[in-house]
């Protein structure tokens, strides 16, 4: 144990502390796959029995297809377009010098921290002054409010993280902008814009206040999902319909991260 | 001059980052197929200059011509130059192969052709069979080949080293050392070795030219610096020296003659001297051409030996000289000079030199 430093070693009641944390974050949460599961219409305890007919249930709604073919629509383009903004804004940020540099990534940052309904507010306001209907595209705008910070925030330590002479060395050895971006500052980051696009798109996937504002005729999925609360009925495969997207949000946030970090610990030796 | 003695011509170059000069105005020309150094502490503006010459900074003012062509506007990926990085600046997502036939792309060459020149760089740099290694998992004097062969590959008309020995150990280094020189004289291609270590310009450079605070001091060969350093400053950066001050005493025909207080008078060829009668002029002595004697002798000023130091081959003996605010360093090499060095500490000792073993010195 000699080698592990005094900030390493192991804490009981960090641990302890970690695993109540997550339990409390979790257990409601846990609930919905269960109740997805379950044979009855009403949720509460006791159990009634096991069934996958809510699931089946989702199969055969049109409406749903529909939401759900919004919201990837709406997610890739936010995806995409928030990760390439979110790479030009990483690289002005690290290889320029720009006046006033960190008062302008500290408002970059800022719709991390600021209530969206704010931003919500108002773009409606801004959208109807100027006359623009409200669409999937309104909400795409919306949505790239809201994942633009975060793509930066993923992007930002992928530049950071590498050398300015790499890129000189590339225009040293005779290739000029373009092809050094392509052979060596795409391929160094590209950890980064993976993480980037599958960060963005889980957001933008799950973003309720910017599309409850922003929404014209066609919802979004978690539109739909809140739409659908009002009918008691629907409610289980509601359930259902959350346990796969949960189960799915999972594994992209995970696979971000993952992604993300890939080749940074490397570069630490 | 023929146009090789000025293959590189730097012209009035200066560069300011602000308010701040970098580099004030350097003119200097490097000539074709040599081995030139720029010498200087740390934040001198060694770097500065090399990229300038590698066209990563503009120079505020002046011109840069490489054989001939005016290199102000031509951005780098045109230049005939190529950099071996401070960092080496190896590509981490390539292999070693891949790294060293970077800049190939351009020249649209068939694959075995490519092939070829990438064998016969990894040859050069002695990384044969190292080709398909990844290059992340490289030792640092593996990763600096790599970044030679890169460079040499596209056969550039010169090639700029930033400190490239810097990052490693003394003995890789001075194998290194040799190593570059014998890779510089294969290739015949004029080199820009940037280096802040004295001993390293003087063994690798045909020519060094000596900077501090953004200037060149002096541009000269290494004996040259080393045997007529111009000023006090050149004389004081490479090797040990000492200073002493003289006065004009008289000056008949070629001869001038100057009294040095404590130390007698020197006769010195007056051909060096612009000045005057009565006129101060800075002088200097490396150590190992003063004698050192344990007897008087004709000639030779008495003191005291007040510290000795061994380093090997050679001895250091710090001598006061009465009248002489400064110790006197004398050194002696240590072959059979037993006598010498069994010399205590306080004890009485002679300096004897010959006068045209004196530097006279620019007046700053
Ligand atoms: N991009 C820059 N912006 C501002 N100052 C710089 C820049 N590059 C270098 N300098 C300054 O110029 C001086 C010379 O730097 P450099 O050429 O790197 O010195 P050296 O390579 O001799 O150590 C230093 O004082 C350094 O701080
Ligand atoms: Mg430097």
């Amino acid at each position: 144990m000699s080698d592990v430093s005094y900030i390493r070693r192991p804490n009981r009641v960090l641990t302890v502390y970690a695993y109540i944390f997550l339990i409390v974050l979790y257990l409601p949460v846990l609930s919905i796959p269960l109740f997805a599961f379950n044979d009855s219409i009403y949720v509460r305890f006791p159990l009634q029995g096991f069934t996958t007919q809510w699931f089946v249930q989702l199969w055969e709604r049109e409406s749903l297809w529909d939401a759900l073919g919004n919201s990837l629509r709406v997610g890739f383009f936010v995806a995409a377009l928030s990760t390439a903004l979110g790479v030009l804004a990483a690289r002005a940020i690290t290889r320029t010098r720009l006046p006033g540099q960190s008062a302008i990534v500290a408002f970059v940052m800022l719709p991390i921290v600021m209530p969206g309904i704010i931003f919500g507010v108002a773009l409606l306001v801004l959208l109807s002054r100027i006359g623009i209907p409200l669409s999937l595209y309104t909400v795409t705008l919306g949505h790239m409010i809201v994942c633009l910070p975060f793509a930066i925030a993923t992007l930002l330590p992928r530049f950071e993280g590498f050398d300015k002479s790499m890129e000189e060395a590339s225009a040293d050895l005779g290739e000029n902008g373009w092809f050094t971006f392509w052979r060596v500052t795409f391929p160094i980051v590209l950890p980064g814009i993976v993480a980037s696009l599958l960060l963005t798109f889980t957001i933008s996937f799950d973003e309720v206040i910017m599309a409850f504002f922003l929404t014209g005729t066609e919802p979004t999925l978690p539109m739909y999902i809140w739409s659908q609360l009002r009918f008691p009925r629907e409610f289980p495969s509601v359930l259902a319909l959350s346990t796969i997207i949960l189960f799915v949000s999972f594994i992209m946030v995970f696979a971000a991260l993952y992604i993300g970090r890939m080749g940074l610990q490397k570069n630490d030796r | 001059m023929t146009p090789s003695e000025s293959y590189i011509s730097i012209r009035n170059v200066g560069k300011k980052f602000g308010d701040f000069e970098a580099i004030e105005s350097i003119s200097m020309d490097i000539r074709e197929g040599e081995f030139f150094s720029l010498l200087g502490a740390s934040g001198c503006g060694k770097t500065t200059l090399l990229r300038m010459l590698a066209g990563f900074e503009t120079p505020t003012r002046g011109d840069i011509l490489i054989d001939g062509q005016q290199m102000n506007d031509v951005p780098p990926f045109e230049r005939p130059v190529n950099m071996v990085f401070q960092s080496y600046a190896i590509f981490p997502h390539m292999n070693v192969r891949d790294n060293i036939g970077y800049g190939l792309r351009r020249l649209k060459l068939p694959r075995a052709k490519r092939n070829d020149m990438i064998d016969e760089m990894l040859e050069l740099v002695q990384l044969q069979g190292y080709g398909d290694r990844r290059s992340d998992a490289l030792s640092g004097g593996q990763r600096q080949r790599i970044a030679l062969a890169r460079a040499l590959i596209l056969k550039p008309k010169v090639l700029l080293l930033d400190e490239p020995l810097g990052a490693l150990d003394k003995r890789l280094r001075e194998q290194m050392q040799v190593e570059l020189r014998r890779l510089q004289r294969s290739v015949g291609i004029t080199f820009v070795f940037v280096t802040h270590d004295q001993e390293e310009a003087l063994t690798l450079s045909d020519r060094i030219a000596v900077m501090s605070g953004g200037k060149v001091l002096q541009v000269d060969t290494p004996d040259g610096l080393y045997e007529r350093p111009r000023t006090r400053e050149v004389a004081g950066f490479i090797g040990s020296m000492n200073f002493i001050e003289g006065k004009v005493l008289s000056r008949v025909n070629g001869h001038a003659t100057l009294g040095l207080s404590a130390f007698g008078e020197i006769q010195v060829d007056a051909k060096q001297i612009g000045f005057v009668e009565g006129e101060a002029v800075p002088l200097a002595i490396r150590p190992e051409k003063i004698e050192l004697l344990k007897e008087p002798s004709e000639g030779a000023v008495p003191g005291s030996l007040e510290l000795k130091s061994y380093h090997g081959e050679r001895s250091y003996f710090q001598v006061r000289v009465d009248g002489c605010d400064d110790l006197v360093s004398v050194s002696t090499q240590n072959a059979g000079r037993a006598k010498l060095r069994a010399l205590e500490e306080g004890a009485a000792v002679w300096l004897k030199w010959r006068d045209d073993a004196f530097i006279v010195l620019d007046k700053n």
